[in-house]
């Protein structure tokens, strides 16, 4: 049992298990940070942005003007943004039976695994996660297409070229590995590969039978039991304890594990999200009441409906209810509607409005109250009915693409104005970096539910795994908070540790295998006692193996020839009782007994008899039923 | 003998009040809790005291699982729970836990509200008893107790109807509830694996209808609609609020849409708007078509349909009106009907099956006069019935066809019949037994079917012994020649484990007994020891062709575990004795050696 680690993003997973000759990767999360490398695609011609100088070496060695700009101090590379995809080097994708998602976020790099590598197998995901997933593939596909650039910067990343570069371009890794975005063909075939799957449903696969269970941190999201009747792998991702929209995390189906991969856990450790989102509400509330707008980079799904939910009430308690949400997005219609739609995968609270029959989430109302309205893009509609001061919720949060790009640029000149930043994902430095110098206020206030040091060590210490997997950098402090040791994981046994390209065996020591037994068979079974609840009994049985099944049936004749036995062996032969278990505890030992007329001996040993006898059947059959009851009464 | 009993107390050879108990490994379950519209009395309700004469059900159920909403599925559940008495888990998937108990108020209120009735249940037992329910996804596999799992799956009959699995151990049963094999307007098709289940229980309510296809009876109905629009005649279509309504408005929207007709269309009770958000929330349990589109469009925004007012009933001039219930047993649909019935202009158009003693089936079997009762059931008058009355058959029922298809898809061991007419699940049961070999049953109400089972029984194998008999066999032991595999299976604290007979002794503290036998027989041939060995050899080879057999250089033949060795005495050499030693493991390849070899060496 292998695991391939194909990416070392700790909360964009990529793994490979091998188990029980099935192949079987673990989430395929994307990793957009490369994109922070990237110039911003303006939505609207940039005056700015246009007139960059091009980059060339100090000595005039290198030039590189028409790929890379120098852009408030830094060097951006002037092409598509591209992101890092996981590893494909280091197994043949092609040999991949089953893909399990985990939850929309870890699903961004489906069509790079699923097409164009000879992928033929299965994705298995809850219907929430296909939806919300296919509406931020076909997001960022939009924002990609919308702004086609007709050059490819691909120079820069030639070792000796990049050797050169300054920081931070000089140490991104693995950039050969970095690809632009994907297509909607790409994106339609890949997601028609998925097969849904509900929470607590038993999907087999060959011996291996795999099950999500609720993770409380997104729609739909979930955590996976991949597991045979003797060994069972929990693959944790992305989960959740705290109370926000979707149903809660189920902890029970995770006990009694060989091996949990943890992977997901939060990205702020020190970022409680309450006190985040309190600090939201009063910087944005600070904001429009100084007449400024506030700008809120997200994605088109998660956290946003809970924090237009928390919006919803504290907009009228802060006497701001008149203060227009826009929600701007390809998806955001989309997005909206299908939260509706997903009772099943929410809050008690929240499912049972449905019951009433109410929307599940409060923003259905303030659609309807034109408080908060929602358009595909900049252009068109929004530009004549929009109102200051306002909220703009808006993607994507890299802000290197989508219609953030251009609300940067209309407001970063004026301090009345307010950015904040509540996805986690992006270092809020690099994203601000080719805006610089920026007047309007950037406030961070990172909102990550996902689990945190302390609750993953009481989760660990309740569900007893024998073995932890997870990313290399859960078994240390973070770098910039060395002494934190209360920051990472402590273990016994300690987890092992994987990287982008590890390969880990798991320690697996399985002794035992199903197999069933016909039930012509356990009838014929003659079970003894031999202690006090001890049982036993002799199988002599014929084993079958289909598909990793086994079956163990009633031996029939087992001489091949039957014309040339004899009738009554055929008899005797077609009777196979089952053989009794024996055992002998005779104070006979050591005995022999000569039956003289027939010229038998039977020698009795402890743990043997032999009987030695002419070539008379009748006799010699007779002589061996009696021993054998003889030996069943003791 | 392992079994699994099957006692229907409603819905046995009838439609109406299904109510299945099934008995499984040990377990109770429920399946339905169903009021019967025929009916006014006690046998209203399944007679519950089949299961405890007093007090309450709880110890005697393990679950209780409802399959849709529909009253004659789900309109006696307050009564049981909280008037027989049962604390238990009630098992139903989302829809049908929000649509249910709306139902189930609205026929409280006909029943106690309008028809005066007392000792019925109440408004709070309603919220009490939907308190007990646990939601149940589609596919999800539910842990009841450690034993007991159910599982649903998609039957499209309704809004949220499901079909459940029950499973303990390697037995199971799955009932359909209520189904449909052919998608519609606004559901999917019934869905279910191949699960081989050892009992199919099934409606049967069209168990010897072959429908037309749908677009003709889509058709029909169109046209029949129409006819009576244009002459100035009033269609009155009795429906459930729920189901087959939403279908039929979806229907004649598009119609009136494309003929840009102007005859107002109705639908009765508060229910619509309220009905039609439930279908707008639960999008996802609709057919493909309209979960895709429906961020562009709402299939359930209707333009032409609008609320009724009672007034609306007097109004000179064509209309058509959908109105509740469905089978004019009560209700709006039945206060229309009298006021329209005596104008032969007019038409009502059942849309679905009608259950004995309702007006509606009094009606479709050509009733022309029907006696009206009052409040408390007094007879206060005749109805002379002269409205055109037609039977379209919309209601999303499998047919013939359908039941047949999905024991294909689900290739049970046998099947068992319910919610049908005896008469006509006779029929189908012949057709059944003849299509498939296998058993089919039909009990009546109270009447116990069982069936018996053979699980396999599940043990653990050691590794080391399975390792080692599949090396033996190759990767796949070949199926000509089967090997037989020997080992000792331990029984201790309820788990069977089987291991190698060497380790079950290692483990149990136990010396292994081995009986071997020797055996003597003579034979005369002219030639030295070893060359009689050698002429075994060669018999031996050509009579067991697929045995291991060996010639030892140290003068003896190995045939698997037999060993073979010929002595000669001195005085008579070509008396040769072969001593065939074997252990009674190999009992019967010695018993059958040592045989042969008696009958002597070809020559």
């Amino acid at each position: 049992m292998k695991l391939y680690c194909l990416s070392g993003h700790p909360t964009l997973p990529c793994n490979v298990l091998k188990f029980k000759s099935t192949t079987i990767m673990l989430d395929c999360g994307l990793d957009t940070t490369a994109a922070l490398y990237f110039l911003p695609l303006p939505l609207v011609h940039s005056p700015r942005l246009s007139k960059l100088p091009g980059w060339v070496s100090k000595d005039g060695a290198v030039n590189l003007e028409k790929e890379l700009k120098e852009c408030s101090g830094r060097v951006f590379v002037d092409s598509q943004p591209e992101f890092c995809l996981p590893e494909k080097e280091l197994l043949d994708l092609s040999t991949i039976d089953v893909i399990l998602i985990s939850n929309y976020h870890c699903m961004m790099a489906l069509p790079y695994i699923t097409e164009h590598t000879g992928f033929t197998g299965t994705v298995y995901a809850t219907e929430p996660t296909l939806q919300i997933g296919r509406l931020l593939m076909e997001e960022l596909v939009t924002f990609m297409e919308r702004v086609p650039k007709a050059q490819a910067a691909t120079c820069w990343k030639n070792k000796e070229i990049q050797r050169l570069l300054p920081g931070p371009l000089k140490d991104a890794v693995d950039v050969w590995s970095w690809r632009k975005c994907y297509s909607v063909q790409e994106v339609n075939s890949a997601l028609s590969k998925v097969q849904l799957v509900g929470y607590s449903q038993k999907e087999l696969f060959g011996a291996v039978q795999v099950t999500p269970l609720s993770s409380g941190y997104s729609l739909g999201s979930s955590n996976w039991i991949i597991q045979s009747h003797y060994e069972k792998v929990s693959y944790v991702s992305g989960s959740s304890l705290l109370t926000t929209h979707p149903q809660p995390m189920e902890q029970s189906s995770l006990k009694n594990s060989d091996v949990l991969i943890l992977t997901g856990l939060t990205q702020i450790p020190t970022a409680n999200p309450d006190g985040m989102l309190g600090e939201f509400c009063s910087n944005l509330a600070m904001t429009i009441r100084a007449g400024g707008n506030v700008l809120v980079p997200c994605y088109s799904s998660g956290v946003i409906y809970d924090l237009l939910e928390c919006l919803y009430q504290f907009m009228d308690s802060a006497n701001l209810g008149s203060t227009p949400f826009y929600f701007i997005s390809p998806v955001a219609n989309s997005s909206l509607e299908f939260s509706q739609i997903f009772a099943e995968w929410l809050c008690q609270n929240k499912q049972s409005k449905v019951y009433l029959p109410e929307p599940p989430f409060p923003h259905a109302e303030l659609i309807q109250t034109n408080k908060l309205k929602h358009y595909p893009s900049i252009h068109g509609d929004f530009s004549s009915e929009f109102r200051q001061p306002c909220v703009v919720f808006t993607g994507h949060p890299s802000l290197r693409f989508g219609d953030v790009v251009h609300f940067m640029e209309l407001w970063g000149k004026s301090s009345l104005n307010t950015i904040i930043f509540t996805e986690p994902d992006f270092s809020y430095l690099d994203a601000l970096a080719p805006y610089q110098p920026l007047a309007m206020k950037c406030v961070y206030c990172p909102i990550d539910t996902r689990l945190n040091f302390h609750q993953v060590s009481k989760l660990l210490k309740d569900i007893q795994p024998l073995h932890v997997v997870c990313p290399e950098p859960y078994t240390q402090p973070p770098p910039a908070q060395p002494h934190r040791s209360d920051l990472m994981l402590e273990l016994q046994p300690p987890p092992m540790a994987y990287r982008r390209c590890s390969v880990l065996g798991l320690p697996f020591r399985r002794r035992y295998e199903r197999i069933h037994l016909l039930p012509e068979l356990a009838r014929s079974l003659v079970p003894s006692e031999i202690k006090a609840g001890v049982s036993v009994a002799t199988v002599s049985a014929v084993l079958q193996s289909k598909d990793n099944k086994h079956v163990l049936q009633v031996s029939e004749c087992s001489v091949q020839q039957p014309d040339e036995l004899d009738p009554n062996l055929s008899d005797s032969l077609g009777n196979t009782e089952c053989l009794k278990c024996m055992i002998f505890t005779s104070e006979l030992y050591g005995h022999i007994l000569h039956l003289q007329t027939e010229d038998v001996l039977i020698q009795l040993e402890e743990d043997a008899t032999h009987i030695i006898c002419d070539n008379n059947e009748p006799l010699r059959t007779a002589l061996r039923d009696l021993v054998l009851r003889f030996l069943q009464k003791l | 003998m392992p079994d699994i009993k099957v006692t229907p107390l409603g819905a046995g050879q009838d439609v109406g009040r299904s109510c299945i108990l099934v008995s499984i490994g040990g377990k109770n379950i429920m399946l339905d809790c169903g009021m019967h519209m025929g009916y006014n009395d006690d046998r209203r309700f399944p007679d519950f005291s089949y299961i405890t004469q007093n007090g309450r059900l709880t110890e005697f159920l393990d679950c209780v699982i409802i399959s849709h909403f529909h009253l004659d599925h789900c309109g006696a559940l307050p009564y049981m729970s909280e008037m027989v008495g049962y604390d238990g888990p009630i098992y139903m998937t989302h829809p049908t836990k929000a649509i249910c108990p709306i139902l189930l108020e609205d026929f409280r209120k006909i029943t106690v509200d309008k028809k005066g009735e007392t000792n019925f249940f109440t408004s709070q037992m309603i919220k009490d008893c939907m308190k007990k329910v646990v939601p149940l996804n589609l596919h999800q596999t539910v842990q009841v107790d450690e034993e007991l799992e159910i599982k649903a799956y998609y039957a499209g009959h309704v809004l949220g109807a499901a079909m459940v699995q029950i499973k303990v151990g390697s037995e199971s049963v799955v009932y359909t509830g209520d189904y449909n094999m052919t998608p519609d307007r606004h559901l999917g098709a019934a869905w279910i694996d191949k699960c081989r289940p050892d009992l199919l229980i099934s409606e049967s309510t069209y168990a010897t209808t072959i429908r037309d296809s749908k677009r003709c009876r889509e058709r029909d109905f169109l046209k029949k609609v129409h006819e009576t629009v244009e002459r100035g005649g009033k269609v009155l279509i009795p429906v459930f609020a729920l189901g087959r309504a939403q279908e039929l408005c979806i229907l004649l929207e598009t119609f009136w849409e494309r003929m840009n007709l102007k005859a107002p269309i109705y639908f009765s009770t508060g229910l619509t708007e309220k009905a039609n958000h439930y279908y707008k929330l639960f999008i996802t349990w609709t057919n493909q078509k309209i979960r895709k589109t429906f961020v562009q469009r709402n299939m359930f925004e209707f333009k032409h349909i609008k609320a009724f007012d009672r007034s609306y009933a007097d109004n000179p001039g064509p209309m058509v009106v959908f109105a509740t219930p469905g089978m004019l047993h009560a209700g709006q649909s039945l206060l229309i009907f009298k006021k329209w019935a005596g104008n032969e202009k007019n038409m009502v158009i059942m849309p679905g099956y009608c259950v004995q003693g309702t007006v509606g089936h009094k009606i479709l079997n050509g009733q022309k006069k029907l006696e009206m009762e009052g409040r408390a059931t007094v007879i206060i008058g005749t109805l002379d019935v002269k409205l055109q009355v037609e039977y379209m058959s919309f209601s999303a029922h499998a047919d013939a066809k359908g039941i047949m298809q999905l024991i294909r898809m689900a290739e049970p061991r046998n099947m068992l019949l319910v919610h049908g007419e005896a008469k006509k699940m006779e029929f189908l049961k012949d057709k059944i037994e003849q299509e498939f070999s296998i058993s089919c049953y039909m009990p009546a109400n109270g009447e116990t079917t069982s069936i018996v089972t053979n699980p396999s029984v599940p043990v653990d194998i050691s590794l080391n012994l399975l390792k080692r008999e599949m090396a033996l066999g190759g990767p796949l032991p070949d199926a000509k020649r089967p090997r037989t595999m020997h080992g000792t299976l331990i029984m201790k604290d309820n788990s069977l484990r089987l291991v190698s007979p060497e380790q079950a002794l290692k483990e149990l503290g136990l010396s292994e007994h081995q009986l071997r036998f020797t055996c003597r027989v003579q034979l005369h041939d002219p030639h030295s020891d070893n060359d009689t060995l050698g002429r075994i050899y060669t018999h031996l080879k050509s009579v067991l062709k697929t045995y291991s057999i060996q010639h030892v250089p140290d003068g003896t033949v190995i045939v698997e575990s037999i060993v073979i060795k010929v002595t000669s005495s001195a005085e008579e050499p070509n008396l040769k004795v072969i001593l065939l030693s074997w252990s009674y493991q190999d009992e019967e390849l010695g018993s059958f050696l040592s045989t042969l070899l008696k009958k002597g060496l070809p020559s």
